[in-house]
């Protein structure tokens, strides 16, 4: 048995493709692949399209390599890896909807991003097949559940709070949840059609407003991909400067999360101090960077803003501040009683199911899934500092809860660290495109941000694709809630807290 | 005679007017505790009112139940509201103050509003309404051990004679009292919707019990209803005031200086508790939906073994 890259470099090679390889492989490479995906041997990370091709993202776990296997799709149709492998299927409808190519084989051809309120359709397709269509009226036929008592109970898009739209289709049988169906694509935005033949310097801001709580993570996914497809190198600083925005962004949502969640057991006591210490990282991160939320801050070619003997200072109270309130938060969280019987044993999801899906972040370390992108691609400054990643296999809304917890610990310590390892030098360097491809696997905090770019000499973006970690974390919020009570939906989402702006794209 | 009655028209209306500031007292103790400023006591007076002026929006198929409902509840809350004594215990409708009774309207507003939250026939509403009932089902049961075990010290169920009872000197310190208050507090939590039962500030829908009933209410409607709500969070504060804290209500009209006092008295002791309130709601998280007969199950073996302790001795 072959490995990937191995198999990878059979195929017609694709370049320059930085830092994984790409290639256009015949069918039964890409046979070959559906069946290693269905028994395990590779994850998934992210399936898309283009014009004439589709590409295939694998991970292989046990040489801990990324490779893109592509196929031509000159009849509009390609062979379905969903039809074995549970976790490609939204990814193929996305590319039915997207591109207008037909997965073949695939038992779920139900369209998924795609409304039917779109005045085109496969907007992302080949030029000539955008149609005007009509408005699709025929209604979104949901898995049926079979069985007496059972009954449905739909919830949203439009929800009693302000919160994203979304629709959750509960089938209950008194309050235990039999089956739970997802509906997503609401904010649906057409960011990677807005990004095709984009300047620089726009599509890096289109791509930092994918998911605006994980702007830092995305920016730098993206910047990564750019400079790896046109093979330019940033100054250190404006690496270490990258890692440590990226890790007061973690600790910021974690830290909101956290309160959330406990929120929605009504212990809003938790989510109050959480709130103030949160409150704190933002306006660090806003003396330090210009913006409570480091937006458009990373940029391909380095950072835009550099960190003052002022920020310094006022992230090394910060990381005080913490050190000594958050110990505090974290054994009031294990000592009420009342809110450990909410979250222990509650929305369990087991190892098979996050290794299958290749769930990355805190829903797959909570179960025992290892994955760290700083950890498996270590890029400076990660690959010289010491860390660990917190893991756990109870995979529980409380282990989820702990896990996060950990993170925040850990990045504290690493903030510190890269505060006081800090390079000094250039932050930014000239960034000249190419006619490439690149690619990146960055850790945000809900898990791996996957970007994919073909860059053109003349300055500008020709495609790109950028897969948010809850692509693969959302399927498994439907086998998180089976047997549970309805009302305990809230609490596992909030573990989970998906993102659907990142999905929706 | 003209006195009293005045006085039973005093009293009913003052509960209708302080039963918001009530509720208003909770949300802004809770908000400090939470570091918050939060919003004036009084906010949910001017919500009572933005409510009023708004319009009603009906669904298509919500039948006349859906528009009687509130007027049924608030006036059911109301009557048992203005029933329990706490300005003077023989009113002319003192005989009619009965525990049993209260208990009875109060159960009655439950009633409609869950057949109301039927009504229109949406999902949450049903959710609401299943699992309020369910709450009912062993709530009340709980209600009427307490009521019996009062019942059994005192040697009726009429408020007034209860309260007698307990402000005579030959009261002292009973077991069964106390444990009939604990159970009293249990169950007056659940019934009134608060934390760990029901979160009133919540807004998942699906775990909504009360705010999954009325989801579909709007304008005058909902703030009928919020106003029962605000109500029977008073009287269940003003049952414990006069039942097991009776100090300072005189007998009957007695001068404007033991009125004052009495009125005094009674707002003293129903903003302590709503103060107490906020304090236990912010230091617990809610409970499972199952978990709630277990809470309430709690309250009935107290009720129990406080009809049990006055069984074996007259004593406790």
């Amino acid at each position: 048995m072959s490995t990937l890259l191995e198999m990878i470099a059979d195929g017609r090679q694709i370049g320059p493709h930085a830092p994984w390889p790409r290639a256009v492989m015949p069918p039964d490479a890409w046979a070959f692949a559906a069946v290693q995906l269905a028994s395990g041997a590779w994850t998934l990370v992210s399936l898309w399209a283009e014009p004439g091709e589709v590409h295939l993202a694998l991970f292989d776990p046990a040489a801990s390599a990324i490779g893109v296997m592509s196929l031509r799709t000159d009849s509009g149709r390609f062979p379905s890896i969903g039809a074995s492998h549970l976790p490609a299927r939204r990814f193929e409808r996305t590319v039915r909807d997207m591109h207008g190519l037909e997965p073949e084989g695939s038992p779920d051809n139900r369209p998924w991003l795609d409304h039917g309120t779109w005045s085109v359709s496969a907007p992302l397709g080949a030029p000539s097949r955008e149609v005007v269509s009509p408005v699709v009226t025929e209604p979104y036929r949901f898995l049926p559940v079979e069985g007496e008592g059972v009954h449905q109970i739909p919830v949203g898009p439009v929800h009693a709070g302000i919160i994203e739209p979304g629709h959750f289709r509960f089938s209950a049988n008194g309050e235990t949840v039999v089956r739970l169906e997802e509906r997503l694509g609401y904010v649906h935005k057409g960011i990677e059609s807005l990004l095709v033949n984009t300047p620089l310097d726009r599509a890096a801001k289109l791509a930092a407003r994918v998911s605006g709580d994980s702007t830092v993570a995305y920016s730098t996914a993206f910047a990564q991909a750019v400079e790896a497809a046109c093979d330019v190198e940033i100054p250190s600083r404006a690496a270490w400067l990258r890692a440590l925005m990226l890790e007061l962004e973690r600790i910021a949502n974690h830290l909101g999360d956290i309160g959330a969640v406990c929120n929605d057991a009504a212990f809003a006591l938790m989510h109050a101090h959480c709130a103030v210490i949160r409150e704190r990282v933002l306006r660090a991160a806003n003396a330090a960077f210009g913006h409570r939320l480091m937006m458009d801050r990373v940029m391909p070619g380095g950072v835009g803003a550099d960190i003052d003997r002022a920020g310094r200072k006022q992230i090394k109270q910060l990381i005080a501040t913490i050190r000594r309130r958050f110990p505090g938060l974290v054994a009031l969280y294990n000592d009420t009683t009342s809110l450990q019987d909410r979250t222990v044993h509650t929305g369990y999801v087991d190892l098979e199911l996050v290794t299958q899906y290749g769930a990355g972040g805190f829903v797959g370390r909570a179960s025992g899934r290892a994955f760290d992108a700083r950890k498996v691609f270590p890029r400076a400054p990660y690959s010289s500092l010491d860390f660990e990643v917190p893991t756990s296999d109870r995979g529980d809304v409380d282990t989820r809860v702990h896990i996060r917890m950990s993170e925040i610990e850990q990045s504290v310590s690493l903030i510190d660290r890269l505060l006081d390892g800090l390079p000094e030098g250039e932050t930014r360097t000239d960034m000249h495109l190419r006619d490439a491809e690149g690619m990146a696997l960055v850790e945000g905090f809900r898990g791996d941000i996957f970007v994919w770019v073909r860059t053109k000499a003349d300055g500008t973006i020709a495609r790109a694709h950028l897969r948010d970690p809850s692509w693969l974390q959302w399927p498994l919020l439907e086998a998180a809630i089976e047997n549970n009570i309805v009302a305990d939906f809230p609490l596992c989402n909030k573990s989970f807290n998906c993102s659907y702006a990142g999905h929706d794209l | 005679m003209i006195q009293a009655l005045a006085l039973q028209g005093i009293q009913g209306l003052l509960v209708i007017a302080l039963a918001p500031l009530v509720t208003g007292v909770v949300r802004k103790t809770k908000a400090r505790l939470l570091l918050r400023r939060g919003a004036s006591i009084f906010q949910p007076y001017r919500d009572l009112l933005r409510l009023f002026r708004k319009e009603s929006v009906l669904a298509h198929n919500a039948s006349w139940l859906f528009q009687a409902a509130p007027y049924l509840v608030l006036a059911f809350t109301w009557v048992a509201a203005a029933l329990i004594p706490v300005l003077a215990f023989n009113l002319p409708l003192g005989p009619g103050a009965d525990f049993i009774a209260i208990v009875g309207l109060l159960g009655s507003a439950r009633f409609v509003l869950a057949l109301a939250g039927l009504d229109v026939g949406t999902s949450f509403g049903g959710i609401g309404s299943s699992r309020e009932v369910m709450i009912a089902s062993v709530g009340e049961p709980a209600m009427l051990m307490l009521i019996f075990s009062l019942a059994l010290v005192a040697g009726s169920t009429q408020l007034s004679v209860i309260a007698a009872f307990t402000q005579s000197p030959a009261v002292g310190l009973r077991i069964s009292l106390g444990l009939a208050l604990l159970g009293f507090i249990m169950v007056a939590i659940a019934e009134n919707g608060r934390i760990p039962i029901d979160n009133p500030a919540t807004h998942l829908e699906l775990t909504m019990v009360h705010e999954a009933m009325v989801l579909e209410y709007s304008g005058r409607h909902l703030a009928l209803i919020e106003l029962s709500t605000f109500l029977k969070l008073l009287a269940y504060l003003s049952l414990i005031a006069s039942v097991f804290l009776p100090w300072g209500i005189p007998p009957t009209w007695a001068g404007g200086m033991q009125l004052a006092s009495a009125l005094g008295l009674f707002l003293a002791k129903v903003l302590g508790g709503a103060v107490l309130l906020a304090f236990f709601e912010v230091s617990i998280a809610k409970m499972r939906v199952f978990r709630v007969p277990q809470f309430i199950g709690a309250a009935l073996m107290l009720a129990l073994l406080a009809g049990l302790l006055r069984l074996v001795s007259q004593s406790f």
